[in-house]
């Protein structure tokens, strides 16, 4: 997983509430295999038209916000299934970072075990960072983890919190299957713990007909 | 006196292999189920860091959420579904798990082929990256969904970590009446207690109208625990558990096998374990049980009529309501016999095992489908569908005018070339019906395998009390 330390770049705000996964990736792009090129399909109804020709207002398109990198949005963001194709969309689109006043918990979860950083702030910080966001291009934030701070474009700063165990591994790029993978000792003693008490569940049977 | 510990209590403690200090815990699996759609990314993964998979024998593989259910023997048309079969066939032989194809009698869904093998046993955690891995609940194993970046931890360590769930039980006692099954009463319990209902616990379901369904009725009910929004779904295994686990292919034999039982008499919640909480639900008067909205929450009986936004208990509420009229195409009051169908779905890892699937011709047996109505049953395994045919239950369908097909999700989630039209209405034993699940503009209502046959013949909505 990639380290996140510092991100610098611009912010789209997308003021809606309760987007939900199937709005972020709908389920005609799950049939993919692959983690990477979901970008295009990120918001894919509020992006495009039923016959494909792209909604031009949509904040994405527009010229300022192509290439952002954060993206500011509305309360329960990320709601729904659990799939993982929300978090890949985004990422692949390029943003790294969202910031809202609340979101579902899996996704929240989600974020994190793909390298992303969700922060949570109150409402009224939220209103005044969309403000900023809206002047387009120009309008450059810095996310800073290990301060915890976010720089707005006129140089103001906000504090954000994160929990400290996950902050650790966004900063180092650990993901979770390396960290359990120096428990191994432990799994190697809980297996030949089981394989006596359960025996069963270490046979190999015969192949089923 | 240790402490009365519940069946969920019992199963967690029994795989912990760590715990950290901010209470997060490494819990041990035993079984994992893997399909197409959610592993592709999980194997890639394990392929970048050059990892490999812990214990191969602990995973078996199905094809089911994109495969065709018509004639298999033909190239599959979409090249994505193709290409995302053919990358999980790849991956099992490049890691030495096992898979059923589709060209083996054993493929199905993934939820129904675990236990129809016996890879499903009670005590046992269990996971797949699926919500309704809650179905395996029903064996008294601790049993839930997870996404891809926990299917590649469990590939690559066995081990997942979690914090643990609350404890809830839902007491259902009373004997249900002729014609109402296991389905009926899940849904009755979601109307009950909302889609938010279990947030956060497992449900246990305990009581005599749990204790007297077959695993078939139980699997239905477990399965649809996360409609009612719990982690996981659990049933104390008792002897009508261990008498269908007894031979199947992946089930301990001989000695072990008493050993087995010895140990899985021990799971069930002790006298005075605690529950964080608890619902008691009678069902002994209850009707066949439908659903009229986006959400399974929605439910009425069949008897009942389409409720009406004003009557909401608040005004959040009441639009929900509203919206859902109108994706539904609905006017408030109807009755809901009165409702005209256009497509049957009998099938699904709700509803498309061989009790279902005998539950549903004995309604259609020497009757007709409505003339306008397109009917449909997918069994859920390559040896359900034998089973039926063995039973003559194909010929029956047949007969009616329905089609008999090949086993898979299907229409239960519309990823293969099973879908309804814009605004057609659907009767269907699945187990969700939000908007678009069966197809773009699709109107999905639940109920069981009994009712939808019975809709099929009328073609609209019907009491399948009348046609015993
Ligand atoms: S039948 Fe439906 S609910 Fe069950 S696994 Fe398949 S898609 Fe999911």
């Amino acid at each position: 997983m990639e380290p996140f330390t510092t991100l610098t770049g611009v912010a789209a705000p997308l003021a809606m509430i309760n987007i939900d996964t199937d709005m972020i990736i709908p389920k005609q792009f799950l049939k993919t295999i692959k983690r990477s090129g979901l970008g295009s399909g990120l918001f894919y109804e509020l992006r495009y038209h039923e016959n494909g020709s792209e909604i031009a207002d949509f904040v994405l398109h527009r010229p300022s916000y192509k290439n952002a990198k954060i993206l500011i949005t509305g309360d329960n963001f990320g709601c729904g299934s659990s799939r993982e194709h929300a978090p890949w969309a985004l990422l692949d689109f390029g943003i790294r970072c969202i910031i809202a006043p609340s979101f579902a918990d899996i996704f929240f979860n989600n974020c994190f075990k793909n390298g992303i950083l969700p922060i949570v702030l109150p409402q009224t910080e939220i209103d005044g960072l969309v403000a900023a966001a809206e002047n387009g291009a120009n309008a450059t934030f810095t996310v800073d983890l290990e301060a915890q701070v976010i720089t707005t474009p006129d140089g103001g700063q906000v504090a954000f919190e994160v929990d400290p165990f996950r902050k650790h591994c966004l900063l180092n790029g650990l993901d979770d299957i390396g960290l359990t993978m120096e428990k191994a000792s432990a799994i190697d003693a809980f297996e030949s713990r089981q394989q006596t008490d359960q025996p069963w569940l270490y046979r190999q049977q015969d192949q089923p007909e | 006196m240790p402490q009365p510990r519940t069946l969920f209590d019992k199963i967690w403690q029994s795989h912990l292999v760590d715990i950290q200090d901010d209470g997060t815990c490494l819990l041990y699996i035993d079984r994992h189920l893997v399909h197409e759609v959610t592993s592709p990314q999980a194997f890639e993964g394990l392929r970048t860091a050059g990892r490999g998979v812990r214990r191969p024998e602990a995973t078996l593989a199905v094809a089911d959420h994109n495969v065709p259910t018509t004639d298999r023997a033909l190239e599959i048309e979409d090249e994505e579904s193709r290409i995302q079969i053919e990358t999980l066939a790849d991956n099992c032989e490049a890691f030495g798990i096992q898979f059923f194809p589709m060209s083996d009698i054993r493929q199905g869904i993934v939820h129904i082929i675990g236990p129809e093998q016996g890879f499903t046993l009670p005590g046992m955690a269990v996971v797949c990256g699926d919500s309704h891995t809650s179905t395996h609940g029903a064996f008294g194993a601790l049993a839930f969904g997870i996404g891809t970046s926990e299917v590649e931890h469990v590939l690559a360590t066995q081990t997942l970590m979690q914090k643990p769930a609350k404890n809830m039980r839902v007491l259902v006692e009373g004997d249900l009446a002729v014609g109402i099954t296991a389905k009926d009463l899940v849904l009755a319990i979601i109307g009950k207690i909302g889609t938010a209902g279990g947030t956060g616990h497992v449900i246990e379901y305990a009581g005599n109208a749990i204790r007297a369904l077959g695993m078939e009725g139980r699997m239905t009910v477990c399965n649809m625990s996360i409609e009612a929004g719990a982690r996981a779904g659990l049933i104390a295994p008792d002897e009508t558990t261990f008498n269908f686990l007894a031979g199947r292919p992946l089930a301990p034999k001989g000695d072990d096998w008493d050993k087995a039982v010895a140990y899985w008499r021990t799971l069930p919640s002790d006298e005075g374990a605690r529950y964080d909480r608890e619902i008691t639900l009678d069902v002994a008067a209850i009707p066949p049980q439908i659903t009229w909205g986006t959400s399974p929450e929605d439910v009425v009986p069949i008897t009942g009529r389409v409720p009406d936004p004003a009557d909401a208990a608040d005004e959040n509420k009441r639009q929900a309501m509203k919206r859902a009229l109108h994706y539904m195409g609905l006017e408030a009051g109807t009755p809901m016999q009165d409702i005209r169908i256009d497509r049957v779905f009998i099938g699904s890892c709700t509803n498309g095992r061989i009790e279902d699937l005998r539950d549903a011709a004995a309604i259609v047996r020497g009757r007709r489908v409505a003339d306008h109505v397109g009917a449909m049953v997918v069994p859920g395994s390559g040896l359900i569908k034998l089973e039926a045919e063995r039973e003559g239950l194909d010929q029956v369908f047949r007969e009616a005018g329905f089609e008999w097909r090949e086993p898979g999700c299907s229409m239960c989630l519309a990823m293969n070339a099973d879908r309804l039209q814009p605004g057609e209405r659907c009767a269907s034993t699945s187990n969700r019906n939000f908007e678009g699940r069966q197809g773009r503009g699709g109107r999905t209502h639940l109920m069981s395998p009994a009712m939808a046959a019975a809709a099929a013949v009328e073609g609209r909505f019907a009491d399948v009390r009348e046609f015993l």
